[in-house]
């Protein structure tokens, strides 16, 4: 008997493997992000959210009925998903042209640019909203502007179509990171001979070159999609509440309240975000973007004739003035006085950067260690749910994808008030305190935030990838493993950077999850700071000196990233090694 | 019971020191103390600092947090709890209590009011101590008001007028504990009926419902709106920050106090309570006075080195003493007035302020053609416009009242919040759609 099962069972399971074209190490990687994953998102969250579901006594489903039935709840639905959509096409205004600009020709100050294009997405607490009113506010500069010269204002911050604005402004670098790098992993041959057979211009563009783009645009257009439909600073900035978002918010951090709605209109955004971003799969099914020749630097960059070049630079330098305004702002307000009911602030001076770097420079080292390792954690986890859930058949592969595009719409606090839940007991060994407040579970906390960012991105870097690449290596000899490590990886080294990126960016401003997990000056982050001298008038010019620092720091480090990507694929073009 | 047993050891424990008096804290006190605040390190790092001046043995960490994520840490860390929590909003601490994560003390300190305005300084059951009182009134941008042309509002009153139409801000009672004594102040002081119809009148002219307390004062210093509805430090300390801003009390403000107290099962209590001791003490309570904290002292004797012009509430009467306070009522329906504000208010806010500036031209349409008719159709107009779908006697019945409180198997099953909250807003938007409509006509009535 013990025989029998001794012999059956490896047997067993090595058929099972190859039905699901899995190996051992397949498992082990579905095993990691799994642990990880319930570890660090589904139980905290869980314990937290099952209110929802709870009516005291017994499982129930009375509140979900009654979001159905609140009027205010479906319109806020509504609106949420209009702003969506919205923010979504205005995005794309913005991020398309200056991806293709900067990839398709040869463009001076193109890593400028797209250095320039992530710092949007560093909006500091407090700060950014400060700075937002400041500049388009209703009796922001522009305004004030406005109505010196021409006796009117434009309501940029008001009501829905204020949102759709700021929230355009704030997230299409999503859409540009993303389309930027699929453009650059288009290979120059589709586009040779399309030019052969006779296309040009608008119509290569159209119909050959954003075509093969298009797991780059659909990740990042999902991306924002799914983050402005769960956001609530802007919202909240400009005081609107009518969005599911804010109204989960408001209801969720009532001081003592347990009130069920608002962990039901959460599970109701964790279900629409995984929607939306599984439709948005859907919409690539079925059509096959990769190509096989890598490395030649994608596209072949073009000269710019003389009206052209006008065209670009002007475009390029409207789009950033626009993007950067608030980044403007905080700079002003940083370096201002008193700023009130002026175009400008009153006078300029150095103070509240002396006062920061008496006392704030260990908060710029916290914050590039946490987002780098919560940047880290990101891409490793994103790259093996993208390859388990395209490349194997594991059953529940598509579950890990969701789960982990859930964290985009839990809210930072109930992450925050899960991981105090779970790990406050449990104490480190030599006397290091409570795991909770461990400075490294605050870097864990930040990766599951934006753990969906690096996701997509690595995604759509697969779907670039041509399997004929992976299967040539495995001919050779080469393990699933060093596969993996060898092959895959490099060659979605653009897509991986660019959630690298976005990750290390956002995280660098994240304050909900951060104001409970923070128990001591010395482990606290920039955003940590910004919130704690945003907290008086007086504390205004500082907090924006932080909040300068902040978007330094991160221009810096993509900055960085860039260079060392860039003389990497010099550095394998120049040996020949292209593939 | 275990609970109580410790409890009651603690409290022995404190009285060893005070037997002693004050000098034998140096003794006793722990080498920590950990402090959670809401408060902005402006207001915590002078008395931080005293305090460790005068018991060098002591370190303080203060921990910044938000009220709300304050509130969440202590009731998720109770292995290991900080040792203070120190914040404005008695709300919270009504919490914390409730939840019994406070621990009782009885301060020894002398010369400490008892009452300031219509609540009492410390927690009668003895869990949180007042140490500084705030009120609420009007704060506004002079550059504004000027460019603008707007008169300086005095009273809440004033604030009806058709002149400060979207120039007024104030943040949601429902997020902000001091505006919900705000509205109560203002509902107990004017009656419900008609105070409800002064709020309304006066939410017709907001430009935004901010949900945060500090974004109120955070758009009078950059000139977003004008006015805004705020608690006196954030105007005074704003001004004395060098923003172009004025704060004034209205005749009807109330005075709150804000508190401190100590966590329960805290490792440091010795030095927890030589804090409370220190912040009440003359040394403590002077440095109220410092521009970038200014807070009204609750050691009355104070007022005497105070800069002349320093609001005294124990002296100028006008200072929340014109109403008083009826705790149980507000009490009952603290957690209903929260969310018919926000059903009223916060969420109809575009609906209602579009029905307001109707009635605003019809009233002076109505002035000038002197239609009957008109002001027939106004009348009724401004009714819908004032009205509440609640009574007084409904907000305190515990069938209603009662669904907006957290279950608990001692308390009467109630209806649920959901169900109410659909009406009240069905009643808001017909209302206020309706005003509109009756205004437009009044308008056009001859």
């Amino acid at each position: 008997m013990t025989a029998v099962l001794a012999t059956s069972a490896p047997v067993r399971r090595a058929s099972l493997l190859a039905r699901w074209r899995a190996t051992p190490f397949h498992l082990v990687c579905a095993g990691i992000v799994a642990a990880f994953l319930v570890a660090f998102l589904v139980v905290p969250v869980g314990s937290v959210v099952f209110i929802a579901f709870w009516d005291g006594q017994s499982f129930t489903l009375v509140h979900f009925a009654d979001f159905f039935r609140t009027s205010i709840m479906i319109e806020s639905t509504w609106n949420s998903i209009y702003v969506a959509v919205m923010t979504v096409a205005f995005a794309t205004l913005l991020a398309v042209p200056l991806a293709y600009i900067t990839v398709r020709f040869r463009f001076r100050g193109a890593a400028l640019i797209q250095t320039l294009g992530v710092i949007p997405l560093v909006m500091p607490p407090f700060v950014g909203a400060v700075a937002m009113q400041l500049v388009y506010g209703r009796n922001g500069s522009i305004n004030l502007l406005l109505m010196d010269w021409f006796g009117f204002r434009l309501p940029f911050m008001e009501g829905l179509n204020g949102v759709i604005f700021v929230e355009g402004l704030h997230y299409f670098p999503f859409i540009l990171l993303n389309l930027s790098a699929s453009l650059a992993n288009i290979d120059s041959a589709m586009e040779e001979s399309a030019q052969n057979l006779g296309a040009s211009g608008w119509r290569l563009f159209s119909r050959i070159v954003f075509p093969l783009a298009m797991p780059g645009y659909i990740a990042g257009a999902a991306l924002v999609f799914a983050k402005v439909f769960d956001d609530l600073a802007t919202p909240l900035l400009l005081n609107v509440t009518n969005m599911l978002a804010p109204q989960a918010y408001l209801r969720v951090t009532s001081v003592g309240l347990a009130d069920p709605m608002g962990y039901v209109i959460s599970t109701i955004l964790v279900v629409l975000s995984v929607v939306a971003v599984w439709l948005s799969m859907l919409s690539l099914r079925n059509r096959d973007f990769a190509t096989q020749q890598r490395g030649g630097g994608g596209l072949a960059k073009r000269d710019l004739g003389r009206a052209e070049s006008v065209a670009a630079y002007g475009f390029v330098a409207f789009a950033l003035l626009l993007a950067l305004s608030p980044h403007i702002g905080i700079l002003l307000l940083s370096f201002g006085t008193i700023w009130s009911f002026s175009v400008l602030p009153d006078a300029f001076t150095l103070a509240h950067y002396s006062t920061i770097f008496r006392d704030a420079g260990g908060f710029m080292a916290n914050t590039v260690l946490y987002c780098g390792i919560a940047a880290l954690i990101d891409v490793v986890l994103g790259t093996m749910i993208a390859y388990i859930a395209m490349r194997t058949g594991l059953p529940g592969r598509n579950i890990l994808d969701q789960v982990a595009m859930a964290a985009v719409a839990v809210p930072g606090l109930v992450l925050g008030i899960g991981i105090l839940r779970t790990y406050f007991s449990v104490e480190l060994p030599f006397g290091g305190g409570s795991l909770a407040t461990f400075w490294l579970m605050l870097a864990i906390a930040y990766s599951v935030r934006r753990l969906p960012y690096a996701l997509r991105s690595c995604t759509a870097a697969l779907q670039q990838l041509h399997h004929s690449l992976e299967e040539a290596a495995e001919n050779l000899g080469a393990s699933k493993a060093s596969t993996l490590t060898r092959i895959v990886v490099p060659l979605m080294a653009g897509g991986i950077l660019a959630g690298f990126v976005t990750s290390f960016a956002t995280a660098a401003v994240e304050l909900s999850a951060t104001l409970l997990l923070v128990t001591r000056d010395a482990t606290a982050p920039l955003s940590y700071g910004i919130y704690v001298y945003m907290q008086s008038p007086a504390g205004r010019g500082p907090g924006a000196a932080l909040g300068v620092v902040a978007v330094v720091v991160v221009a810096v480090a993509t900055w960085l990233s860039y260079r060392v990507a860039e003389q990497d694929r010099a550095k394998r073009t120049r040996n020949g090694m292209a593939i | 019971m275990p609970r109580n047993t410790r409890r009651q050891i603690l409290a022995a424990a404190a009285l060893v020191p005070l037997l002693a008096a004050a000098p034998a804290f140096a003794q006793t006190l722990e080498e920590k103390l950990v402090i959670v605040t809401s408060f902005s390190r402006d207001v915590t790092g002078p008395f931080v600092e005293a305090f460790q001046k005068k018991h060098p043995g002591t370190k303080v960490e203060i921990q910044s947090r938000s009220t709300t994520a304050g509130v969440s840490f202590i009731r998720e860390t109770r292995s290991n709890p900080p040792d203070m929590f120190w914040a404005s909003a008695p709300d919270a601490f009504e919490v914390l209590k409730k939840g019994n994560l406070l621990q009782k003390y009885t301060p020894a300190a002398t010369g400490i009011a008892q009452r300031v305005g219509p609540s009492p300084v410390n927690d009668p059951e003895g869990f949180y101590f007042g140490f500084a009182a705030s009120g609420y009134g009007i704060m506004y941008n002079t550059r504004y008001m000027r460019a603008n042309n707007l008169p300086v509002p005095k009273e809440w009153d004033d604030l009806k007028k058709p002149a400060y139409f979207g120039h007024v801000g104030i943040s949601a009672p429902s997020r902000s504990g001091t505006t919900h004594l705000t509205v109560e102040t203002i509902l107990q002081g004017e009656g419900w009926n008609k105070g409800w119809a002064t709020m309304l009148e006066i939410a017709g002219n907001f430009a935004s419902v901010s949900d945060r307390s500090f974004g109120v004062p955070d758009a009078v210093n950059s000139g977003q709106y004008g006015v805004g509805i705020v608690i006196d430090f954030f105007g005074l300390s704003a001004k004395a920050s060098g923003f172009p801003v004025e704060f004034v009390y209205p005749t009807i403000t109330t005075m709150v106090p804000a508190n401190i107290g100590i966590v329960a099962g805290s490792r440091n209590a010795n030095a927890a309570r030589a804090f409370v001791e220190f912040l009440l003490s003359e040394e403590g309570q002077t440095i109220l006075l410092d521009p970038k904290i200014q807070r009204l002292p609750v050691r009355t004797a104070i007022y005497d080195k105070a800069p002349a012009g320093y609001p005294n509430p124990f002296k100028d009467t006008s200072l929340g003493s014109r109403v008083t306070f009826d705790n149980d009522a507000s009490e009952t329906r603290y957690e209903l007035l929260n969310s018919l504000f926000d059903r009223m208010i916060t969420f109809r806010l575009k609906e209602l302020t579009e029905a307001w500036k109707a009635i605003h031209a019809a009233t002076a349409a109505v002035e000038r053609s002197k239609s009957a008719e008109g002001g027939r159709l106004l009348a009724e107009a401004r009714r819908l416009a004032t009205t509440v779908p609640v009574t007084e006697a409904q907000a305190k019945d515990p069938q209603i009242a009662g669904a907006f409180q957290e279950k608990k198997p001692d308390r009467p099953v109630a209806a649920r919040q959901a169900e109410f909250e659909e009406q009240w807003d069905a009643f808001a938007r017909r209302n206020y759609a309706e005003a509109k409509t009756l205004a437009e006509r009044a308008a056009a009535a001859r």
